[in-house]
């Protein structure tokens, strides 16, 4: 096999491929700089407005920076200073001067104009965020070689790529890293549009490999725009994908090939599975093969873990450990029946909405805090739009409380101080809540509801 | 209260609790263009199951998503119906 380029910068040379933002397109063949400060062995924030000057920064970055922190979106103003601290910035690179941080080193991002590139000189430190936690996001330390590792090496010259991530989040990134190493063009989408107008851009621009999560996919569907769309391969992971939306892929696009990959930010790109079928063989566990790559799986207690050249090595800024012995514990439960494992939920109740993960212990504490609350339980309920939803049981100190007032009281309180996803979307009032035999809150799984 | 009103109240409602701008919910709206995203829908569907006893989209063994509101209202009305 020939040596992949070791900076992203080399990756793309010679590329004849655009990124393609909603507003602006960038052919890489002039890619030239977009950043005209040195951050040459700085640890910098990469925190912009769209994803296209996120490409271009993690391009003008890698080699360059020795650490670089991938702001999502939807990252909480409140924690800036504490991941500034956790993470050393010394520099925020943007393309947008309203998103700098007091007493932190600016440098702009632009549309590329001629010039040569700060030459790649160091292996940079890639971070990226989880969701899930409570309070502050852990940040977890990749390599390029890492990011890489699932990316083919030989691909196809007339592949367009589109997704319906973000490409500032493991899943999304990983598209963008495919793109660029594999000289093909990539339809980025942007927070201000509609799904319909994202999937005509993407017709327009004759998308021919479209990734998303299950939710992601759902919403396509419900869109007149997907006639737009003729995507030859398509692609989901992030949340599970169960038979129902496999099916009805399978049923939109007749003989294009659907499969699903399980990856997460710790554990990295795990395998693809492309039988059509939801859940996976059981022989990917407890084995490699030369098809799947240097990937192992084992299941411990029913929790699905993974060893291969592709996890992120640590967390950055936090003393717990990401790997044990080489190994990566995913957090996500498996169940076997007959020939074939099934995602069963995340452990300790963590649920998946849309792809973004929801710690319940986020959502009860903002309940309890509402006087006239005992005692609450957050959960996961199944749903076939989001995967998931929500829902919450509350015990009232005073049941003669049992009213629809004091339930909207306490929904606003969420609404207040929670992001939409993590709101109930509906709250029941229980006279006690279930306690395991150590005294703790029961946790029922995520879609265990009949 | 018919299927019908049942559902469009909670399009509503939960228009109101995320402070979205309903475009209008005639039979041939695209859901996707109402001003509600897909954890409204979500939220609709989740409340329905507890009041109308059914989760269409779940129970259905075809593979079908709604495009629009007459869409949406119909399969209530037809998993009532079977």
């Amino acid at each position: 096999m020939p040596p992949r380029a070791e900076f992203l910068r080399a990756a793309i040379a010679g590329s004849a491929a655009s990124l393609f933002g909603r507003r602006q397109t960038v052919r890489l063949c002039d890619m030239g700089r977009a950043l005209d400060a040195d951050v040459s062995g700085a640890n910098v924030l990469l925190r912009t407005s769209n994803q296209l000057f996120a490409a271009l920064g993690l391009i003008e970055l890698d080699g360059v920076a020795a650490r670089i922190v991938i702001a999502p979106p939807d990252i909480n103003p409140e924690h800036l200073p504490a991941i500034v601290e956790r993470a050393g910035i010394e520099t925020v690179v943007s393309n947008d001067p309203a998103l700098a941080i007091e007493g932190v080193n600016f440098a702009r991002l632009h549309l590329p104009r001629p010039g040569a590139a700060v030459p790649s000189s160091r292996k940079s430190e890639w971070v990226l965020f989880t969701s899930g936690t409570t309070g502050i996001p852990k940040m977890v330390a990749h390599s390029l070689e890492a990011l890489t590792g699932a990316i083919p090496q030989a691909t196809a010259q007339d592949i367009v790529w589109g997704t319906f991530y973000d490409t500032r989040r493991y899943g999304g990134l990983q598209i963008l890293l495919r793109a660029l190493l594999g000289h093909a063009s990539l339809i980025l989408s942007d927070a201000d549009e509609s799904a319909g107008d994202f999937l005509e851009r993407l017709g327009r621009h004759g998308v021919t490999h479209l990734t998303g999560t299950p939710s992601h996919w759902r919403r396509a569907l419900m869109s007149p725009a997907n006639a737009a769309i003729h995507p030859r391969y398509v692609r989901l992971s992030g949340e599970i994908a169960d038979q129902a939306i496999l099916d009805s892929l399978k049923a939109r696009f007749p003989g294009v090939p659907v499969g699903h990959a399980y990856a997460s930010t710790e554990a990295g790109v795990g395998f693809e599975v492309t039988d059509g079928l939801e859940g996976f063989p059981a022989s990917y566990v407890g084995r490699t093969d030369s098809k799947r790559g240097p990937v192992e799986l084992k299941v411990v207690d029913g929790l699905l873990h993974v060893r291969s050249p592709r996890t992120a090595s640590r967390y950055v800024g936090s003393a717990d450990a990401l790997i044990d012995d080489g190994w990566v514990n995913s957090g996500d439960m498996v169940e076997l029946r007959g020939e074939r494992y099934f995602f069963a939920g995340r452990v300790g109740g963590i649920i998946n909405v849309g792809g973004l993960k929801i710690n319940p212990e986020e959502v009860e504490a903002v309940i309890n805090r509402h006087p006239g609350v005992r005692a609450s339980r957050v959960s996961g309920r199944k749903n076939p739009f989001t995967g998931a939803v929500v829902v919450a049981e509350v015990v009232l100190t005073d049941p003669a409380n049992d009213n629809a007032g004091f339930k909207e009281a306490i929904m606003e309180a969420c609404r207040q101080t929670l992001p939409a996803h993590k709101v109930p979307a509906m709250l029941r009032f229980v006279p006690a809540l279930e306690l395991t035999a150590g005294g703790k809150l029961s946790r029922s799984q995520e879609g265990r509801r009949a | 209260m018919s299927i019908e009103s049942i559902v469009r109240s909670e399009f509503e409602q939960v228009a109101r609790e995320q402070e979205k701008v309903l475009s209008g919910l005639s039979d041939d709206t695209v859901l996707l263009d109402s001003g509600l995203d897909s954890l409204c829908f979500a939220i609709i569907v989740a409340r329905l199951e507890d009041r109308l006893g059914v989760d269409p989209f779940t129970a259905s063994e075809d593979v079908y998503f709604p495009v629009t509101m007459g869409d949406f209202i119909k399969f209530y009305q037809d998993a009532a119906a079977g």
